[in-house]
């Protein structure tokens, strides 16, 4: 057989097997040697699929911020990032300073920061930020954008108006009189008018943006990478990086994230898969975890046929979950949840019903509401087998499950396609697309004050007019609403902002769970971070260390 | 010939139609609101439909595949809707990735088929025969998402000698043909020419077995000839089916490589559809899924050609 071989492929074939093999082993191995990042190199491993929108507001959610929004871009009121102990406020950002009209609460006047100017050289000032807004809210300005309009507007449902004082300052009108308006403007990201009057189309804006932020694009591949480097004229000297350069790269496969990170491509990943983390240590990497604004709950039905309308069911289930076995199966990369928002959180108030694991109270509670062996509760929830901040929905829910049949309560789960729960929730309970669903699972952002209250608790803002999915009613929390929203003065918006939060949990109004803690593990030569109590981060005090 | 061959061009036109109101059905049945998936979560109402007749999915939907359709034929797939870039554009430098990846994919999958396939089929019962057939069973089963995870942790994580996503230090942007560039391409290329190996090398083997037992072998031999030169008659009768499967094949590796390209954020035209699928981008999901199936449709038509070329009895069938 083998003398068939031979007259087949001719003589020497083992040879040019190996021959072959040796020249295959020489290109794999060839380049092993290569030179490693330049000093002051960070590239970093998002979990998104595509590097998000540079126009100015970003796509993507938190992470669109966090990497390509607030590097390139400022609002004129930013974030304090600066401490992983307290929670973030807001700082000056463009402007300098802003004030409420005493006489008129409706009116702000913002003083502009004198002597920024964006990327390409351009001032920024009164002008500047009233093409920003025209971009945003004048459908007839010829760079008004749809896109970014989808983005953003609806954070800052309170806008009406604006006008110039002088080159240095300008007045906002609102609608109606809103202390939460600070907390709106600081997600409008402030664009240049130069730039864009060189292209007149913002996707070529997009390829060459000009901002005022501590970062300029240089290099943008879509899907693939950006590249950043310092703003050396950023107008805070403080926030000038110290990174020579920043690479963005998009890899949402979380175990595709966590190879690139072990095999030494990235230095930086966000999300790693939570079974690699050990691993991720031995190789080097920390990972760096702090509690953020954000909730993972249940969001409850308050129909008229709800069992949740019985505040001893909804204490009842919120005593049944072990929020510490919890916080285990997610391997520590959890906080469990004391109310909606963290116990450091100056809103958090002082609640008298502490949420704890205490099952014989849950029993008893649901035996006073009529419900025991006999009649045992029955719950449909609405969940996702993944998507943006559900952390682990599956085996959380299946705990979780487990938890409330322990004293009582049966939970059977519509599992949904992400995008299809966002649409059920949108819809709200009593819409046909919840099907009669009693509670949905979607983990909050409670990073400002209409977002973590206002836009789930108010009446007005009952589905599909908002996202108040369980259609919750009560004057009184809409009062206590309306008196956060006309206290402008910090110290009595924070006492009012903490009332709601202890009627809040008093009431059980959610059946909360843990926080999440964005883990991301970065490696040990990467220095200088803080990670803030915030869904955005600062890297311009990052370095290298080699 | 030439008549054949338009006949066959003309065949494929109603196949492009069929296939682009499957596609557009399908991409419009799934569930998930477009416009939502791209704008944030509370958005309220009137943005939604405010962008959802920017982009014209306030129309009925016959309408609106009249509409897409009489564009698509003049090569504007529209934009998409979550980056707002033309989605020709994007499928361009997308399928240009793609092409490269299946295109080494493919050579090294046929040629470890063929030889395999053609010493098995030659040899067949034997002890190489066995090996052969273990080794095409095994590349067809075997999941290429999991093979491609597992050559990671091996060749990148545990060994570090091969990248482990990406296509080079500067992103396909900055393509080019040295060793920096090419030790991106090996793990990819590896994981996804492990089916068409299989499935070559199962051909292959089962054809030439078949060509072998014919009676015009032996004559062939009785006659005197060359072991070589009954192999080149071997060939030549094998040759159409064997073309065929590896025409086919190349279509999988064109359309298929969605959970490796994943899997190695190599950014194909897979990346770019599971992207697009995540986002309920339809405008580009369906610009890619045409334009793959159009890939298929084109490569089907060559295969044919060419197998008629090499055996007239198809032409005159």
């Amino acid at each position: 057989m083998a003398k068939r071989l031979d007259r087949v492929l001719g003589r020497n074939v083992l040879g040019r097997l190996a021959l072959t093999t040796v020249a295959a082993a020489a290109l794999t191995m060839a380049d092993l040697g290569g030179p490693a990042s330049a000093q002051g190199t960070l590239r970093l491993g998002m979990t998104t699929t595509d590097i998000p929108l540079t126009v100015g507001q970003p796509d993507n959610g938190g992470e669109g911020y966090r990497w390509i929004g607030l590097t390139l871009y400022d609002g004129l009121i930013n974030w304090d990032l600066s401490s992983a102990d307290k929670a973030s406020g807001l700082i000056p950002g463009l402007a300098e300073s802003w004030s409420v009209d005493p006489n008129d609460p409706t009116k702000w006047v913002f003083k502009l920061r004198q002597g920024v100017k964006f990327h390409d050289g351009s001032p920024f000032n009164a002008e500047a930020v009233i093409w920003n807004m025209d971009r945003l809210f004048d459908d007839k300005a010829a760079h008004y954008d749809p896109r970014q309009v989808s983005l953003v507007n609806f954070r800052i449902p309170a806008y009406k108006s604006i006008r110039k004082i002088d080159d240095h300052t300008i007045e906002i009108t609102t609608k109606s009189p809103d202390a939460f308006f600070p907390y709106q403007i600081c997600y409008i990201l402030h664009s240049s008018p130069a730039q864009w009057n060189k292209f007149k189309d913002w996707q070529k804006f997009a390829t060459e943006p000009s901002g005022t932020g501590p970062w300029k694009l240089t290099t943008l591949v879509p899907r693939e990478r950006a590249e950043l480097v310092p703003n050396k004229d950023y107008w805070d000297p403080a926030r000038r990086p110290k990174l020579d350069k920043l690479i963005l790269l998009p890899i949402p496969e979380p175990s595709a994230r966590t190879a690139a990170a072990l095999s030494g491509q990235v230095d930086w990943i966000e999300g790693p898969a939570p079974d690699a983390v050990p691993r991720l240590k031995q190789q080097g990497f920390n990972i760096v975890a702090n509690a953020y604004p954000h909730i993972w709950s249940y969001h409850i039905s308050r129909l008229g046929d709800s069992p949740w309308n019985d505040l001893r069911v909804r204490k009842a289930a919120n005593l049944a979950i072990d929020r510490k076995g919890l916080v285990e199966l997610l391997g520590g990369y959890a906080a469990p949840a004391l109310g909606h928002v963290d116990k450091a959180d100056p809103w958090f108030g002082k609640p008298s019903f502490e949420l704890k694991f205490d099952p014989d109270q849950a029993k008893k509670l649901l035996a006073e509401a009529g419900y025991g062996p006999a009649k045992p509760l029955k719950i449909k929830g609405m969940i996702s087998a993944s998507g943006s901040g559900q952390m682990q929905p599956l085996a959380m829910n299946e705990y979780i499950q487990q938890n409330l049949k322990d004293v009582g309560i049966q939970v059977e789960f519509a599992v949904v396609e992400w995008q299809s729960l966002l649409d059920r929730w949108r819809a709200g309970s009593a819409s046909p697309q919840s099907q009669g669903a009693h509670f949905v699972n979607i983990s909050y952002g409670t990073q400002d004050p209409y977002s973590a209250f206002a836009r789930l608790l108010r009446s007005d803002l009952k589905a599909p007019t908002g996202v108040n999915w369980g259609e919750f009613s009560d004057p009184a929390m809409d009062e206590l609403l309306k008196k956060a929203q006309l206290s402008f003065d910090a110290k009595s918006q924070t006492a009012a902002l903490a009332d709601i939060h202890t009627k809040m949990v008093d009431e059980a109004l959610f059946i909360w769970a843990v926080h999440d803690v964005a883990p991301r593990a970065i490696h040990k030569k990467v220095k200088g971070f803080v990670q803030a109590r915030n869904w955005f981060q600062d890297i311009t005090g990052v370095y290298i260390q080699n | 010939m030439f008549g054949y061959i338009l006949r066959r061009v003309a065949y494929a036109i109603p196949i492009a139609l069929g296939v682009s109101i499957i596609v557009f059905s399908l991409v419009h049945l799934s569930p998930g609101d477009p416009i939502n998936a791209v704008i944030a979560a509370d958005a309220p109402a009137e943005v939604a439909q405010r962008l959802k007749e920017a982009y014209g999915f306030d129309k009925p939907l016959p309408v609106q595949y009249g509409k897409w359709l009489l564009r698509a034929i003049t090569g504007d797939l529209g934009v998409s809707i979550a980056t707002g870039r033309a989605v020709a554009g994007e499928i361009t430098s997308a399928a240009a990735n793609t092409i490269m990846l299946a295109f080494f994919a493919g050579m090294l999958g046929f040629s470890i088929g063929a030889v395999l396939g053609g010493i098995a089929g030659y040899n067949q019962g034997s002890w190489i025969d066995k090996v052969a057939t273990t080794m095409a069973i095994t590349g067809v089963s075997v999941p290429h998402y999991w093979l491609g995870l597992v050559l990671v942790i091996v060749f990148a994580v545990e060994l570090n000698m091969l990248p482990a996503m990406g296509m080079g230090p500067g992103g396909s942007r900055d393509w080019a043909w040295d060793v920096a560039h090419m030790r991106h391409l090996v793990l990819p290329m590896v994981t996804l020419s492990v089916i068409p190996m299989g499935i070559v090398t199962r051909t292959i083997r089962a054809t030439v077995a078949e060509v072998l037992s014919n009676e015009f072998v032996q004559a062939l031999r009785a006659k005197g000839l060359l072991e070589r030169q009954v192999l080149g008659h071997i060939v030549k009768n094998a040759g159409p089916t064997c073309l065929a499967v590896m025409g086919l094949q190349f279509g999988y590796l064109l359309g298929g490589s969605i959970l490796v390209e994943t899997v190695f954020s190599w950014p194909g035209t897979g990346f770019l559809l599971n992207d697009a699928i995540f986002r309920r981008d339809i405008p580009v999901l369906q610009g890619v899924i045409l334009i793959l199936a159009m890939f298929f449709v084109l490569l089907n038509l060559m295969v044919d050609i060419a197998q008629t070329a090499i055996d007239p009895r198809m032409r005159r069938a």
